[in-house]
């Protein structure tokens, strides 16, 4: 009953009751409803005229030509990998932030939601400074393991990790902070160590605000652009994902750039809708 | 994306232009009759006489400093008119203003490129060739790793970065490597010409190869190195008034000051060929 109850709350359910009496009383006012539809429309406007576009006749050979299939698969490479790097490094600084008092705590989380708000590009360019082959720390990487991350499939997942485990953090971060810290004392005043409450308790609840930030960072990694064509370059079959194919294809083959488009729009809403429940409680 | 930053940085440039130019105006306005004497240069311009307003140009984005000084110049020769660039990759430029875009003159690093626009009928009237550019490979400061020739980009252990064959530069990089029957692996297509040479400006890539004229202007941060292949792959560059231009005289004076003694110096300084 209990998980019935809160299965609910998750999805919503309360609030939708909630418009519905509203609804009740005598419709959506008119002021509301304009504007309302016009941001509809503005949103869904461009994603349908895609589809009117589309050049459905010649789609079936465009889609199944092997640089497109390419760049497909390491899109969905990339941006799982670079979901899974998030994961591994971003939780942990989610609850760091939400849980450690440490002086100049806001300025971190500052610098960590910076890539939110930065402009791809920089992003890609600042990683180049940093882990370029002549980087600041690049150039010691290749010094001594002769590894460089530009131009390889590895740059790729660093620059989409960069611009995406932000949205993770601040999810979970949430999530961590609406969560009660009562629960992980209990647990270690029965002995359990700090590392066995996160593991073991916390974890457990804060699960679906990971599953919801793990989501967003994966949709964002999956859009990355700017970043990646900065860091990583652009070589079919290593670092040529779908937004750079479709980029470059709009340069002389709009027809072809508006199909790739269909297919990353096809991916990304079959992810988000297949998620929705769990994506709405990242809220 | 990279252009965004380039586009940025020209508004900044176009806007301290534009406060230049209006201090200057607001300094001679009485003596504006003066302003006749200075236009000598261009004969077509004088025709027309009094230009004024805004003229937008559409230019690859290897013309950015040549231009950029030829719009200055423009600017002092008819004072109350003020040139606009919009530097980019000829493709994406054309698709915008096939789109739609409000420019007065395209200025292409291919036929083929303009093509695009006149076979919509963008164009008004046919569209000349002002300048034609060779292309050269970029090497590091000093070319540590003993580039002499297009075939030395073969070498396995080179970085080598080429620009996607969808842009004019790619389109004849492509034509020289096949005229010279390379086989070339670079790791990475760039998506114009200007983003190639800065792979080997931040030292990420050994080699690029791009126009000579770019090589030029990024001055010693990279080396250039001549390839006779090039010769199989120059590229001319068209220059055309467009249809939807609201300010036509001007754009006719503008071509007229590229295509020009002074305009042609300015060009060849930085590297491009006579047509």
């Amino acid at each position: 009953m209990d998980k019935a109850g809160a299965a609910d709350t998750l999805t919503g359910g309360p609030r939708r009751g909630r418009v519905r009496v509203r609804g009740e009383r005598g419709g959506a006012p008119l002021p509301l409803l304009v504007p309302a539809l016009i941001g509809l429309a503005f949103l869904v406007l461009p994603l349908v005229a895609l589809l009117i576009r589309a050049p459905w006749r010649s789609m079936p050979d465009l889609l199944t030509s092997s640089e497109v299939w390419q760049a497909l698969q390491l899109s969905l490479l990339c941006a799982t990998a670079a979901t899974a790097v998030s994961l591994v490094i971003g939780v942990p600084l989610a609850w760091l932030l939400a849980r450690v008092e440490f002086p100049g705590r806001g300025l971190v989380r500052a610098l960590v939601t910076l890539p939110l708000v930065l402009p791809p590009v920089v992003g890609g360019v600042a990683l180049l400074m940093a882990l370029g082959r002549n980087g600041v720390v690049g150039r010691w990487l290749d010094d001594w393991f002769g590894v460089t991350l530009p131009f390889t499939t590895a740059g790729v997942v660093v620059a989409e990790a960069f611009v995406a485990m932000p949205f993770l953090v601040i999810s979970v971060e949430g999530t961590l902070r609406a969560a009660d810290p009562r629960y992980e004392e209990a647990a270690t005043t029965l002995g359990a160590s700090r590392f066995t409450a996160f593991r073991r308790v916390t974890l457990p609840l804060i699960a679906p605000g990971i599953a919801a930030g793990a989501v967003l960072a994966w949709a964002r990694a999956l859009g990355e652009f700017g970043a990646t064509i900065t860091f990583a370059g652009n070589f079919p079959g290593r670092t040529q994902t779908m937004p750079l194919a479709v980029y470059l294809a709009l340069q002389n083959d709009p027809e072809a750039a508006i199909a790739l488009s269909l297919v990353l729009l096809a991916v990304s809403i079959a992810v988000l809708a297949g998620l929705r429940d769990r994506w709405m409680t990242a809220s | 994306m990279t252009r965004s930053v380039r586009r940025t940085r020209r508004m900044l440039k176009v806007t301290g232009a534009g406060a230049a130019a209006l201090l200057a105006l607001s300094a001679c306005s009485s003596s504006d009759s003066d302003s006749a004497k200075t236009s000598d240069s261009s004969a077509s311009a004088s025709a027309s006489d009094k230009l004024s307003g805004e003229v937008t140009v559409f230019a690859a984005a290897s013309l950015k400093e040549s231009f950029t000084t030829l719009g200055k110049e423009f600017e002092k020769e008819h004072p109350g008119t003020k040139v606009t660039f919009s530097f980019g990759g000829s493709d994406a430029l054309a698709a915008s203003i096939t789109g739609g875009a409000p420019a007065d003159v395209f200025a292409s690093a291919s036929p083929k490129t303009m093509k695009i626009v006149t076979d919509a009928g963008d164009a008004a009237g046919t569209p000349a060739t002002f300048v034609r550019n060779q292309l050269e490979i970029a090497t590091l400061p000093g070319n540590p790793d003993k580039i002499a020739s297009l075939k030395d980009l073969a070498k396995s252990d080179l970085k080598v970065v080429l620009c996607d064959k969808t842009v004019p530069c790619g389109a004849a990089a492509e034509k020289a490597i096949e005229a010279s029957k390379l086989k070339l692996t670079p790791v990475s297509y760039e998506e114009d010409v200007k983003s190639a040479l800065n792979k080997v400006v931040l030292k990420e890539a050994d080699a690029a190869v791009v126009y000579k004229t770019d090589v030029k202007a990024a001055g010693d941060k990279v080396e250039g190195v001549e390839f006779p292949e090039s010769a199989d792959a120059i590229n001319d560059y068209p220059i055309t008034v467009l249809k939807e231009s609201q300010n036509s005289d001007a754009a006719k004076a503008f071509i007229a000051l590229v295509q020009s003694a002074d305009g042609q110096k300015v060009l060849s300084e930085a590297g491009f060929l006579q047509p």
